[in-house]
């Protein structure tokens, strides 16, 4: 989330103080995406510092009020159109765990598969249940919730190709709990 | 209090020696009034087979199926029908409303099977239509409605009356994300009524409109999730 540019987009509706912009920033974003207040003067201080917005009034950061200057909205304008990075980082952290316990003699990898997709899974209950107690018509909080689900969803379905390509390799260690017998076959059999 | 449904040690076995495919294994499960769970899991892992034996639609090959405390085994078929008729609400993929009858009398199909007269039948089904906010189009034939609307008709017709037990395979099928995650509203909001619910799907963005979800492997329960936490920790984890 670039704050600078969404404190440009809230500063194009007129010149605010910094306090009402950190309020309206997390009314708008459902409240999913804190930012505390200094974050939104630091923020506020670099943007003027590039000539992208004005204040006026001195003294205290919190008496100052911001206007977004014409640079400013010219540079939220070329912004908006800018794809964002879509080029992962370099090294993702589960990813690494899962290659790491496939390395490890006796380690129950669809084990740890799971307990990543439980986590996960949870996680996205928790983003549901904002979504579920909001009134229907909050746009703004149904994508922002919708952004981290769809985000968390494909996590998941990565643990489930992972889970499937695991079970397609000899077990070293047996898939089902102790003292229950394996299943003699593993065909589809519920549809 | 009883629990809606309850399954102990289920297990299902299809076939007998080398082509023995063990669907189900040691499965227990319990589900109470005003829950909704979700049973999450990949093709082959006996999610549909569960849903099948709660709903008393398939006999386990050993273990104890209870619904709302009566245990399945124990009473005689026909009574096992009765039981399924009054109880237990379906709802399938693709809706299955018989397009020669009205929304309303899709409805109240059920409760006249089950003998409830006419009058009081439609006075029901309308209760239920009207829970689902399509009352108004009572009257109309499925191929009168849009898609969205005959969601809603499907699931009036699987609550109406006194089921205490909602069960979905798969109930949001070829919807799109917004339309499906109409059909979980609805389910959800049928189990803070007072219905407990079970909805299998092989879909995150879906199953996390439940309580609490299960995880089926190869016919066992592997795992499932705690009862989710209020939206303050994600806030605080931000």
């Amino acid at each position: 989330m670039s704050v600078p540019h969404a404190l440009l987009a809230l500063l194009s509706e007129g010149p605010k103080y910094g306090l009402r912009l950190q309020n309206e920033f997390e009314s708008r974003t459902g409240e999913v995406w804190p930012l505390n207040v200094g974050q939104v003067y630091t923020t506020l201080q670099r943007l003027e510092r590039d000539g992208l917005v004005a204040s006026e009034g001195d003294g205290e950061r919190s008496r100052k009020r911001y206007a977004i200057t014409a640079a400013g909205a010219e540079e939220l304008a070329g912004w908006l159109r800018t794809p964002p990075e879509l080029v992962p980082p370099p090294r993702d952290e589960l990813v690494i765990k899962v290659l790491v316990a496939l390395q490890i003699p006796g380690i129950d990898v669809r084990e740890i598969l799971q307990a990543h997709r439980r986590h996960v899974i949870e996680v996205m209950q928790r983003y549901t249940k904002i979504k579920a107690e909001a009134a229907e018509d909050d746009v703004p909080l149904a994508l922002v919730a919708d952004a981290e689900l769809f985000r968390l969803e494909a996590i998941v379905r990565w643990l489930d190709a992972a889970d499937a390509r695991l079970k397609q390799l000899p077990s070293p260690t047996p898939a089902a709990p102790a003292g229950v017998p394996e299943p003699t076959r593993s065909t589809e059999v519920s549809r | 209090m009883t629990s809606a449904l309850e399954l102990r040690h289920v297990s299902k076995i299809y076939g007998s020696g080398p082509s023995e495919v063990r669907a189900l294994s040691e499965v227990d499960l319990t589900v109470e009034r005003g829950e909704l769970v979700a049973v999450m899991g990949p093709s082959g892992s006996g999610k549909s087979t569960l849903l099948t034996i709660a709903g008393s639609l398939e006999e386990p090959t050993s273990g104890e199926v209870l619904v709302e405390g009566t245990e399945l085994t124990d009473i005689s078929r026909s009574d096992r029908a009765k039981l399924r008729r009054r109880s237990i609400g379906f709802v399938f993929q693709d809706f299955n409303l018989l397009p020669g009858l009205t929304a309303l009398e899709n409805v109240t199909l059920p409760l006249e099977l089950d003998g409830t007269r006419a009058r009081p039948a439609q006075e029901t089904g309308l209760d239920a239509l009207e829970a689902l906010d399509v009352a108004e189009h009572a009257d109309r034939f499925p191929d009168e409605l849009s898609g969205g609307e005959r969601q809603r008709v499907a699931l009036a017709r699987a609550i109406v009356g006194k089921r205490g037990l909602l069960l979905a395979d798969e109930p949001t099928g070829a919807l799109d994300s917004l339309n499906g995650e109409a059909v979980m509203r609805l389910l959800r909001a049928a189990t803070r009524r007072g219905v407990a619910g079970v909805v299998v799907t092989h879909e995150a963005y879906l199953a996390s409109w439940a309580d609490r979800v299960v995880f089926l492997r190869d016919g066992h329960v592997v795992d499932q999730t705690l009862a989710p936490s209020g939206p303050e920790s994600l806030l605080a984890a931000g």
